[in-house]
């Protein structure tokens, strides 16, 4: 209720400016007979402006530092023996401050107690008042100084377009941002992890044993990536065997054969699959493949568990055909109509032309589609989490459970706050490598695939 | 083709073995050619017959979840045995705080009562060999049912001393027994229900004491450990949503507006080119990476709580906006340059050229790729793992600071429960409930796009 009175009185307040500022601009104009640079709808938002930012810029510094006067102010109430002690402190500083909102506490109240809430709560109600005086001054500042500006040549469009532009490139300076802090985030934990291990035990490491860090008596525990990057390895390779000839046969067949009819059943269909969430794959993969798999097993007399990298990759590789196939059927289809009708006039059937023309033409971009899955392949998660069984042992045998380099970061950094031991420091180490391969895999796929996309342009 | 017919300037140049030879790889190649078109269409089969047999195992397990046992009793609330004292006043001299710790011990009390008797009696009404054995008999009732029972007494103290029909959700084993989800033929000493119990239960679903009715617990109810069958969604469902909610508000304007800048204003030098390649990588970065960037920033260096939607929608944003910018800059390419032109032409702006009439024109196919981005966001688990989400939360969140659970987080807690028999089904039922939000969200994002597509 009182945030929604606050936001009715911001909003009549800015529409009151944004009045005053038009009408301003129309009363000077039929003062002066002139005739105005910009419409009066800019001078009206530019006289808002002016009245908006100042009051807004004094309304986040004091949610900055109302916490520190807070306490300041309490502070000089307690007693030595309370302000001593960190546990005590806290405590009192809660019983004030329920005592000053009215709703008391349980037991007697202390003087002192008593005599800090009052100057809380009067503290409280001039802050409030300073804090409304403040804002309305600074708004009705603004008002002033904007609404004096305004005369017939005053460029009021300009500005406002400026002000909108600096807003716009803001928004997609966030991009970048977001980059540079996934890049400082990780390398400075991976930097405090790699003083905890060497890097060279960590990237040549075979063995990965990270014991629990609150039994204190394992010591530091082993971090070898190798049998993380090797169960990421096996399943993204098993993975694009499964999605690479389905998905790209369903491109040639969609592109190539399939009338407009069967194309427009068909491709949305296939493309359901993308839109499933990852949970919902490892899920099926746990409880459907999984099971079904391991009866394929004892049936052929394979010893195949149920929650394997067979599993994992087979599954990853249905979440990854409809992303095959979409890349794969942009990139058939921009080979120029010319070289088939070349083809096909030499008298090749369909498919040598596609096989023996189209195929190689389109090749740079199938690669470039090729790589983007690998990249997508490699940084799942959920799938791998429920269905790989978690065991980061180097083995070459795909029936057996194995572990990831993402499983690992989920099993070593859930809900932890305080990243002080290499147990979930790791985590950052890990991200960090996963962060580059990816990196690498997704700039030389756009590359390839813009450089394709260049070359029939 | 040519080669077909026996022609005879080529027949001529060949001779009678050339020509056979000709005709039999002829054949061989109309016949590799019938076969690579069958692999192609095989393949796009296997794709959707895949699609089938993910929704139907999907379906076939959750859709029984929807329904659950529930017990029809007359549950007699008798004083004698609850023994409940009188409700306590605001006294004008007390505290707002002790009044509500006077309240808080009187509820207690109230939740410590002997509920579980109300119950046992409730059943031997029906079968009178429960009354000796309060064990079995109380075991077939969810442990969390009893709420129901005192929440009746709290909202009308006048029920005590009378008889009110009640429903009552029967625990999972019970669920599971009556299912068929347990093999029946099993030793009892692997069963999860007592021999009394099993009997009991058979006896009362013939009776119609208890009846398979629609599941509302799982929409009204939050996440329990102690009382399996009452584990609802609701929490979730209402995390989920504060967490849509913020990736609408933070990345679908943040989005827009980056893409008109790089379509519209932005120079063409470095930072631009950086700009577009950054955001070109960002959305083939990993989602995991986004938790991590999360739990560092959010959690640790700005001190954001753990498991909180706050913490979720960021993250989650920062994971959606490339999408949203990606399809809002197609969107905003597909407008006639034509249009903006002519804006151009009659004195307008770029400024006033790109808001009065080139974005109104690219709205519907932001809207389409805003919504498709919020339902892909919908389904991300992994990042949320790394926030906090994990945990068990058993409350539904207030405020987007409260801790919540989320759809997908919900899915991986219940995948992992060791009720596999219970609780495979109820996963498969919370799936169900994420795919069918997730399909009418896309479901929507097509209907707008035929709705307002204009071919120019």
């Amino acid at each position: 209720m009182n945030t929604f009175i606050v936001v009715a009185i911001i909003l009549i307040a800015l529409g009151f400016a944004y009045n005053w500022g038009a009408r301003a601009s129309r009363s000077v104009a039929n003062r002066t007979g002139a005739k105005m640079h910009s419409r009066p709808i800019y001078y009206g938002v530019y006289v808002m402006l002016w009245c908006a930012v100042p009051a807004a810029l004094v309304l986040v510094l004091y949610l900055v530092f109302q916490p520190m006067i807070v306490d300041a102010v309490i502070g000089g109430y307690l007693p030595a023996d309370v302000a001593a002690d960190p546990g005590a402190t806290r405590t009192a500083m809660r019983n004030i401050e329920a005592i000053a909102s009215g709703y008391g506490i349980i037991g007697d109240v202390e003087p002192y107690q008593q005599d800090a809430a009052d100057a809380l709560s009067a503290f409280t109600l001039t802050a409030r008042l300073a804090l409304i005086a403040l804002a309305a001054a600074a708004a009705i500042g603004g008002l002033v100084f904007a609404q004096r500006q305004i005369h017939p040549s005053f460029r009021a469009r300009n500005r406002v377009e400026l002000a909108i532009k600096v807003l716009l490139l803001t928004c997609s300076a966030i991009a970048i941002l977001t980059t540079v802090g996934i890049v400082l985030s990780v390398l400075s934990e991976a930097i405090r992890f790699f003083t905890f291990v060497h890097p060279f035990d960590f990237f040549f490491g075979t063995t990965w044993n990270p014991r629990f860090s609150s039994t204190g008596t394992g010591g530091q525990g082993e971090y070898g990536l190798l049998p993380l990057l090797w169960g990421t390895m096996m399943i993204t390779i098993i993975a694009m065997v499964v999605a690479v000839p389905i998905g790209l046969m369903a491109a040639i067949y969609l592109s190539e054969y399939a009338g407009p009819k069967f194309r427009f059943v068909a491709k949305p269909l296939l493309e359901v699959l993308a839109g499933i969430p990852t949970i919902v794959y490892g899920f099926f993969a746990l409880v459907t493949v999984g099971p079904f798999l391991s009866r394929l097993g004892d049936v052929v007399g394979l010893d195949i568990n149920a929650t394997s990298a067979l599993t994992a990759g087979i599954v990853m590789g249905i979440m990854i055909i409809p992303f095959v196939s979409s890349l794969s059927d942009d990139i058939i289809s921009q080979v120029p109509q010319a070289m088939r009708n070349g083809s096909f006039g030499l008298g090749a059937t369909q498919s040598e032309t596609i096989r023996k023309v189209i195929l190689p033409a389109a090749l740079p971009g199938i690669v470039g589609a090729f790589l983007l899955a690998v990249s997508r392949a490699v940084g799942e998660t959920m799938i791998v989490v429920l269905a790989a069984g978690n065991s980061p042992v180097l083995t070459a045998n795909p029936f057996e459970a194995v572990s990831t380099v993402t499983v690992t970061i989920v099993n070593q950094l859930t809900g932890d706050t305080d990243f002080a031991s290499p147990q979930s420091l790791v985590a950052f180490a890990l991200g960090l490598t996963l962060f580059v391969i990816t990196l690498c895999l997704n700039v030389v796929a756009i590359y390839i695939v813009k450089k394709y996309r260049e070359q029939y342009e | 083709m040519a080669i077909t017919s026996p022609d005879s300037a080529i027949s001529g140049g060949f001779g009678t073995s050339n020509r056979d030879l000709i005709a039999r790889r002829l054949a061989a190649r109309h016949r590799s050619e019938r076969m690579f078109r069958a692999v192609g269409l095989g393949a796009i089969l296997l794709g959707i017959s895949l699609v089938g047999i993910l929704f139907g195992s999907i379906l076939s397990k959750g859709i029984p979840a929807f329904t659950q046992a529930t017990f029809h009793l007359d549950v007699a609330f008798d004083p004698e045995v609850l023994r409940i004292p009188e409700r306590p006043q605001k006294a004008a001299d007390q505290s707002v705080a002790e009044f509500n710790q006077e309240l808080l011990s009187w509820q207690r009390r109230l939740r410590t009562a002997n509920w579980n008797r109300l119950i046992q009696e409730a059943i031997a009404a029906k079968i009178p060999a429960a009354a000796d054995n309060a064990r079995d008999a109380i075991g077939l009732v969810a442990s969390n049912e009893r709420v129901k029972l005192w929440e009746m007494v709290e909202d009308n103290p006048a029920i005590m001393g009378t008889t009110q029909p009640v429903s009552l959700i029967a625990s999972a084993n019970v669920d599971v027994w009556l299912k068929g989800n347990i093999d029946r033929t099993l030793e009892q000493r692997y069963q999860q229900l007592s021999a009394l119990q099993q009997q009991w239960s058979d006896a009362l679903y013939e009776e119609g004491v208890i009846s398979m009715d629609f599941s509302t617990v799982l929409f009204t109810n939050v996440d329990s450990r102690s009382s399996p069958a009452t584990a609802g969604l609701l929490g979730a469902i209402v995390g989920s949503v504060m967490m849509m909610a913020i990736v609408m508000v933070v990345a679908v304007p943040i989005g827009v507006m980056a893409a008109i800048y790089l379509e519209e204003f932005a120079p063409k030098n470095r930072l631009t080119d950086f700009i577009e390649v950054n955001i070109n990588n960002l959305a083939a970065v990993p989602s995991i990476v986004f938790g991590l960037l999360g739990a560092a920033v959010f959690i640790n260096f700005l001190g954001l709580p753990l498991s909180a939607p706050l913490v979720g929608g960021l993250v989650l944003s920062l994971m959606t906006l490339p999408t949203v910018i990606i399809a809002s800059r197609a969107s905003l390419r597909a407008v006639p340059p034509s249009i903006r032109q002519a804006a151009l032409g009659v004195g307008a702006s770029p400024t006033q050229a790109m808001f009065h009439h080139t974005l109104p024109l690219a709205v519907p196919g932001m809207l389409t790729g805003a919504i498709i981005g919020v339902a892909q966001a919908l389904g991300e688990t992994a990042p949320l793992l790394l926030i906090g989400m994990n945990a068990f939360v058993a409350s539904v969140p207030s405020t987007p600071l409260d801790q919540s659970s989320a759809l997908p987080v919900q899915i991986y807690l219940w995948q992992g429960n060791e009720l596999r028999n219970f609780f495979e089904a109820r996963t498969s039922a919370a799936i169900i409930v994420l795919l069918a939000v997730m399909i009418s969200l896309n479901a929507l994002a097509i209907v707008l796009r035929h709705r307002f597509e204009r071919r120019w």
